[in-house]
């Protein structure tokens, strides 16, 4: 009987004893992570210092492919960190399509998006897609953590309340130009906004004169709040840049579905070129890696050879405009990759003497028609981007550039502002156009040589100052649709349309069509015109 | 083991009982009985005057004595081995060496928490036993059993020292986790992921020290693992030593060599200089380019390898303390110059059995050292593309003299100016103890505690200057350090109860626990060769815990109907609470046909039906941890941002999950086992039928919804089906002589039935299978309706002369452009059908073996082909040689999605030929010796125009080449 009356005593204090085991083993499963630089969102929110973090990784969206540099931890799978870096899908997306440039790489479906025939399964156009709304996914989560409400819960005083006020509305800024982005290239998008949480939902689609008015509305509910021009450091934007997006929106307003609204694209323009920014006396200075310092940039991306590395961005222009005969080291870099020319209809834009310094070609061993886009020695190779400071001295890095890339130029407000004026803006005079062309003129040819007189300033003439001014930065796909020159055969470059005499193509091409993978993931879309 | 012991004691009395009658008249015979295998004496022997009741039954030295007289015939029969006949001549002392008969030790065979006996078992389960394992050189146990186990496909990766497999059974259920096998040895589920810097995970464990292989197919046998074994299961056991055995030495060493089988056709010297002179005629820079040299790239890169193996095992019983332990050497070349593999090894084993065999404990340990040095695989591209008419030493530079980098690398270069080395260290141990209850003998408490660490640590370093660091670090070198722990520790904790009723039928019921961390951490430094620049500098800490609650019942009636049931349930510290826990079921019924009455054929030996059922999970995400949680991550060096003058070190808001949960795999299994003529054939036959649902699956998410462009989720469904098919036959089974064939075959189809959360006709599927050639040019999707890995390609128009048009396809969807969409989905990479093929020839002291694999309808994507184009031959400031099937298809630029370069890769290899001889009566049968010689990888015959046919993936680029080997080995035992 003892016997037994101790047994039981054991297995009782056996069970017990196991299932307080068991229990705690349980308990084993709720984990956090161990790696001290990877934060649950709860901690990260609640220290003021990390804000300034969150904010750093919007602008970087812009900037690199992930939180690695130049590679590995990229932010978006499935996609090359190569080409998955925001401003070179970027590049892609308005400089191959056009007469500006040609890309010699045999990469996937490629050569679909240089002669214009590319379908909603192209994989390039899926990146700039993805990276379009990855970077909106990012300032929304931004902008959702920074409201009034979550900012007091956390016990902020006002000296960090009005700082992260101001963080909200630049990621506000970043997303209305990445919207701005969408709504140029693909038209009716899915609309995601902070109003909607992390998970698995289905965005409706807005249209495209909605989203005009949306990205206008942000625009114009930001200004306040944003610093005003210059005050910012460099690296951020300021209400300058807003202004920027609002002018380039209003410019464009007819393409987007709008009644014209050219009025107020010279509004925004003249308030950017009146707030103290000047223009650079060496062209080449800005595109090259002291180009911090040059005037004329009011929003560039940073890139350095140490810290802020990519395979996109100024990496990639850089690195691929070099080739065939060119001295890499003469643009700061160790090796050229044999990859951007430009078409024989863009170097025709420029005189034919070199009286425009921003004629800058390589043309020894080059051809002038392409008439193998593989070959690099077909097309004249380009020399406007470089590693090398303005004095000449290399970047740190014979790889990754110290360039930075500007996104808003004062050149463009200059050339916005004409072309405004010229259609019919009010606001503005043609002779204050002709006048901010001509500014234009005398530093490209370090004189007046160059300027032209009232009936020299047409629309056309525009465009191509336009091209001249502003080529391999990303302006060239929307300034041939608003020209009404994209598609269709009025305007013919090599290669457009697939051979080399250039076709006539699609109008549907004005617009990309929203990728396969996000029709297949959203029932919610209808497709773009005829894709 | 219990079981087998329980007969031996039974044969143990019969033998008694029969020794007592003893006839008169006669001469004595003695001897000495041993195990053919290791020399060691076998006690328990039974040996009978055949046609009489004399006998005798050998004692504790393996020794007999009785009388007999010239003529008879004397026959020695022992539980596990093969009966032997020896004719009495003059002779009084007759020693016998046993061979162990694999169809009977497999009567217990090794199942999850457990063994059963054959008979008893109801899934489908292979085990295969050390005498059986492929000779040759096996620097890894899967390589031992390549070709052996129908719905087994082990590929290698290539023909490196210490190469890791792939190992697939029944195909793979998942899509994105894991398809890799959960492996156990000796109760610890190991890390098969294994730690960076090391080849193959699995070569932790020297091959010599593996007593069986045992593969559970079905989820009835795997489902006792539920949350890992979706893929299922192998079951390793190391070598034990056993009590009562004498202490033994055995020494096995060999020494190989391996050799390049062949070499890819490029363009000699002559040709490609006189392709260049006439292709490029009017390109008097091209032609300027051209060196006076002669050099065959491949033949420079590649060589004849030597490796040796030294293997010393001592075992023994140390009165109650049986033992085992090991210690092997081997050091092994790469036939790719600079390539090598150094390993030791070491275990050791102890299994008492104490309180009157109440508490049995088993000690394993084993650990392992190994030194890499990896060879540049990129000089095997190189060697193919670098002009053959330079020298040796030869570099392509710029015209400015800086190197110029887009130009093929000097491969002999690429070779030795990248020393990448790493050390492993990785220690396996477990012990289990095993207690039956005082109180409740038919009750056993078990537990098992083990640990599976390893760490490593990695050099890789490129000189400053040298060219191979000016792609991407601009000619400042590179000094890369890593290294990496890895513990994972396990707890498993449970009762085991046996019940033997009157009428033939048993009962075994387990009832448990069991607890698992898997942990690790690991950084990477990386600079300039000379310091001053960093590139790198990652750390990372990462856990993972998996607790499980599990049963299982197994119930034998009348010794015919067999009933299993198991039910696991699985806790997974990757999902959210509310996800956390998974149930997995499987039920079994087996049913002996071929014992009951009824049944009395004298053609059919066995037959036996087994049905099975079950649902295993999946939870292996490889590299997250917390795919639930939102997280935010740091970003390392070079992704900062400026704001102002201070550079922003950023954090990341990452996408997540939070509805993640289990992958489940539904298996239904109905398999034969038969046996014809007394066993002397025996196989099996199974079908089954895998349906996977909620595929832990990267798929885009609605773009905006999530912080990523693609989450991990439960999204889309797939099926396996199959068929597999076994039969062995012994052809002679003489005294002297024994012949064994055995060939088994299997099918699978795998087809992907759903992808996306909604229905969408437009939706191709997701893209896998980079290649090598532009960036980012996927060649393989998934989509419903297809295979997993189903090739996509563009359908290439031929001419009249059957040459391929460059750029011109089929306009598959008729819309009058030739673009993307035009791609279609053609074959996948896998074999429709896999068979493996054995001989084992034993004549006396003579042996001679050999098997082989027949792949079926496993297509293959020739991407060293489909790299070749006359493109930038001559065009960018250097030459670059071309494989010469570019005269055939005369492109000018690659045509890379083109299906001319899908071919069918089907293949038939022979792996192995061993021939063995056996001196077993040396020093007074103290001594045995065997030598032997192994030629593997001797024949394939294929119709693939590349190097190999076996291509995992289905994609060939510039695989290390398979080498041939032969081998020269020897086996002391003491």
């Amino acid at each position: 009987m003892a016997m037994k009356a101790r047994f039981y005593k054991l297995l009782t204090a056996a069970v017990i004893l196991s299932s307080m085991f068991v229990t705690a083993c349980i308990k084993d499963l709720d984990t956090i992570p161990l790696d001290q630089d990877v934060l649950t969102a709860d901690k990260i929110y609640a220290e003021y210092g990390n804000y300034e973090k969150v904010l750093a990784k919007v602008y970087a969206g812009l900037a690199v492919s992930g939180q690695k540099g130049p590679d590995g931890a990229g932010d978006l799978s499935g996609l090359d960190e190569g080409f998955g870096q925001y401003t070179r899908g970027y590049f892609y997306a308005q400089e191959l399509p056009t007469d500006e440039a040609i890309l010699g790489w045999n990469d996937g479906n490629l050569r679909d998006y240089q002669e214009m025939d590319w379908s909603a399964s192209n994989e390039f156009i899926f990146n700039m897609y993805s990276r379009i709304f990855y970077q909106i996914s990012l300032c929304n989560e931004f902008i959702r953590e920074t409201t009034d409400a979550k900012l007091g819960e956390r016990g902020f005083d006002e000296t960090q309340k009005s700082a992260i006020n101001v963080y909200r509305a630049e990621a506000r800024l970043l997303r209305a130009l990445s919207y701005y982005h969408a709504l140029d290239m693909f038209g009716n998008v899915p609309f995601v906004t902070e109003e909607d949480f992390v998970g698995s939902f289905l965005p409706e689609q807005i249209m495209r004169e909605d989203l005009f008015d949306y990205v206008e509305s942000e625009l114009l509910a930001i200004e306040d709040d944003l610093m005003a021009p210059k005050l910012n450091v460099y690296g951020r934007m300021d209400r300058a840049s807003a202004w920027m997006l609002l002018a380039r929106l209003y410019l464009n307003a007819e393409v987007y579905g709008k009644s014209v609204k050219y009025t107020e694209a010279v509004t925004y323009s003249k308030m950017v070129i009146d707030a103290g920014y000047e223009l650079e006396d060496n062209y080449a200075k800005m595109f090259a890696a002291d180009n911090h310092t040059a005037k004329g940039i009011i929003f560039a991306i940073p890139y350095d050879g140490k810290k802020t590395k990519t395979w996109g961005g100024t990496t990639f222009i850089i690195n691929a405009q070099v080739g065939g005969k060119m001295v890499p080291a003469n643009f700061g870099i160790s090796g050229g990759w044999w990859g951007l020319r430009a078409k024989p209809q863009f170097v025709d834009k420029f005189p034919t003497d070199n009286s425009d310094e921003r004629k800058m070609f390589f043309i020894d061993g080059q051809a002038k028609d392409i008439t193998d886009m593989f070959t690099f020695t077909d097309g004249y190779a380009v020399t406007k981007w470089s590693n090398r400071t303005s004095a000449g001295v290399a970047g740190q890095d014979g790889t990754h550039p110290d360039t930075d890339q500007p996104i808003f130029r004062l050149a463009d407000a200059y050339l916005m502002y004409a072309e405004a004026v010229l259609r019919g803006g009010t606001g503005g005079t043609r002779a204050a156009a002709l006048g901010y062309i001509n500014d234009l003129r005398i530093k490209a040819y370090n004189g007046t040589s160059g300027n032209i007189n009232d009936t020299q300033l047409t629309l056309a003439f525009i465009l191509d100052e336009r091209a001249r001014e502003l080529y391999w930065e990303g302006y060239r796909r929307t300034d041939l649709i608003r020209y009404g020159l994209f598609t269709g055969g009025i305007y013919l470059w090599q290669w457009k349309g697939g051979v080399q005499a250039g076709v006539a193509t699609d109008p549907k091409y004005n617009l990309f069509p929203i990728p396969d993978a996000d029709m297949g993931a959203n029932p919610n879309l209808d497709q773009n015109k005829d894709y | 083991m219990e079981k087998l012991s329980i007969k031996r004691l039974l044969m143990f009395a019969f033998g008694v009982m029969l020794s007592c009658v003893v006839f008169g008249q006669q001469v004595r015979v003695s001897g000495t009985v041993t195990d053919a295998a290791d020399g060691t004496t076998l006690p328990g022997v039974n040996v009978v005057v055949k046609g009489s009741l004399v006998g005798a039954i050998t004692g504790i030295n393996g020794e007999f004595s009785l009388s007999a007289q010239p003529g008879d015939v004397l026959v020695f029969t022992f539980i596990g081995y093969l009966p032997q006949e020896i004719t009495l001549g003059s002779q009084t002392v007759v020693n016998v060496a046993m061979r162990t008969d694999v169809q009977a030790l497999s009567e217990v065979v090794v199942i999850g928490y457990g063994t059963v006996r054959k008979e008893d078992a109801t899934g489908s389960v292979k085990a295969i036993n050390s005498e059986y394992f492929n000779p040759g050189v096996v620097s890894s146990p899967q390589d031992m059993v390549i070709g052996k186990m129908a719905g087994v496909q082990i590929t290698t990766g290539g023909g490196a020292p210490g190469e890791g497999a792939t190992i697939r059974i029944r195909g793979g259920s998942s899509l994105r986790a894991s398809n890799d096998p959960l492996i156990v040895i000796d109760g610890v589920a190991v890390d098969i992921d294994g730690p960076t810097g090391m080849r193959n995970p699995l070569s932790t464990i020297n091959p010599n020290d593996i007593e069986t292989f045992t593969v559970l197919k079905d989820a009835s046998a795997t489902a006792i693992y539920g949350s890992r074994a979706s893929n299922g299961v192998i079951l390793i056991t190391t070598k034990k030593g056993s009590a009562g055995k004498p202490f033994t030495i055995n020494y096995t060493g060999n020494v190989s060599v391996s050799t390049p089988i062949k070499y890819i056709d490029v363009f000699s010297p002559e040709a490609f200089r006189s392709l260049i002179q006439t292709k490029y005629a009017s390109n008097a820079a091209a032609q300027a380019l051209l060196g006076a040299a002669s050099t065959n790239w491949q033949k420079e890169i590649y060589q004849n390898a030597i490796a040796q193996d030294h293997n010393l095992n001592f075992s023994g019983g140390l009165g109650l303390f049986p033992y085992r332990l090991s210690v092997g050497i081997t050091n092994q070349d790469g036939i790719l110059k600079t390539d090598n593999l150094k390993r030791v090894t070491g275990s050791l084993s102890i299994s008492p059995s104490l309180l009157d065999d109440h508490l049995r404990i088993e000690l394993n340990a084993k650990g392992m050292i190994i030194d890499n040095f990896f060879a540049n695989r990129g000089a095997i591209g190189g060697s193919l593309s670098m002009d053959p008419t330079q020298a040796k030493n030869f570099l392509w530079l710029n015209p400015d003299g800086s190197p110029l980098f887009v130009a093929p690398m000097n491969p002999l270069t690429q070779l030795y100016d990248r020393s990448d080395v790493s050390t492993v260290n990785r220690f396996l141990g477990n012990l289990m103890l095993d207690y039956k209850l005082h109180f409740f003998p038919a009750i056993r408490a078990k537990i098992n505690v083990g640990i599976d660490q390893s760490d490593s640590q990695g050099n890789i370093t490129i000189p400053v200057g040298s060219f191979l660091s000016y792609s991407t670090y601009a000619g400042e070198g590179q000094a890369r350090e890593y290294g990496q722990n890895k513990t994972n520790a396990l707890l498993d904790a449970y009762f085991d109860y046996t019940g033997e009723f009157g009428d033939h039928s048993r009962l075994n019921a387990i009832a448990g626990y069991s607890w698992q961390h898997f942990y690790r951490d690991g950084k990477t430094i990386e600079t300039s060769a000379n310091g001053m620049k960093l590139y790198a500098n990652d750390d990372y800490k990462s856990e993972s815990f998996l607790v499980s609650f599990f049963g299982r019942l197994n119930y034998v009636l009348m010794d015919k109907y067999l009933f299993t049931f198991t039910l696991r349930e699985d806790g997974s510290s990757r999902f959210a609470p509310e996800n956390r826990w998974g149930l997995f079921p499987s039920a079994a019924f087996a049913w002996n046909i071929a014992k009951e009455d009824f049944f009395s054929d004298r053609v059919v030996s066995g037959l036996k039906l087994r049905l099975g059922y079950g649902i295993t999970g999946q939870q292996n995400l490889s590299n997250d941890d917390y795919p639930y949680q939102a997280v935010y991550r740091l970003s390392e060096v070079g992704a900062s941002y400026l704001f102002g003058n201070t550079y922003i070190d950023t954090y990341r808001a990452g996408g997540y999950d939070a509805n993640l949960k289990w992958e489940e795999t539904t298996t239904y299994n109905l398999g034969i086992d038969y046996g014809f003529f007394k066993d002397r054939i025996t196989g099996d036959v199974d079908v089954y039928y895998r349906q996977t649902k909620d595929l832990i699956n990267q798929i885009p998410v609605p773009a905006g919804t999530n912080l990523t462009n693609q989450i991990v989720t439960n999204v889309g469904d797939l099926e396996n089906r199959g068929l597999e098919f076994s039969i062995n036959g012994k052809i002679i089974a003489a005294a002297n002589t024994d012949w064994e064939v055995g060939f088994n075959a299997s099918y699978n189809a795998n087809k992907i039935t759903k992808l996306t959360a909604v229905d969408d006709p437009n939706y191709k599927g997701i893209y896998v299978g980079g290649i090598s050639g532009g960036v980012g040019n996927m060649m393989q999707i998934h989509s419903v309706g297809f295979p997993s890995y189903s090739f996509y390609v563009m359908e290439q128009v031929y001419d009249a002369a059957g040459k391929p048009i460059e750029n011109l396809y089929v306009d598959r969807n008729n819309d009058g452009a030739i673009t993307g969409d035009d791609r279609y989905r053609y074959q996948k990479p896998s074999p429709t059908v896999f068979m493996g093929f054995s001989s084992l020839f034993r004549h006396k002291n003579f042996d001679f073996s050999f098997n082989g694999r027949i792949n079926v309808g496993n297509y293959i994507y020739n991407n060293v082909f489909s790299n070749s184009s006359y493109a930038n031959m001559a065009a960018s400031g250097y030459l670059s040689n071309r494989v010469t099937n570019v005269l055939d298809t005369n492109f000018e630029n690659s045509q890379y999605f083109s299906d001319y370069y899908m071919e069918n890769g089907s293949f038939m290899k022979l792996d192995n030929v061993s021939v063995g001889y056996n001196f077993n009566n040396l020093l007074d049968n103290k001594l045995k010796i065997r030598v032997y010689g192994t030629a593997q990888n001797l024949v394939t015959v294929t119709n693939y125009s590349g190097l190999d046919p076996e291509v995992f993936d289905g994609i060939d680029n510039n695989t290390y080449p398979r080498p041939r080997i032969f081998l020269l080995g020897v086996s002391v035992t003491l």
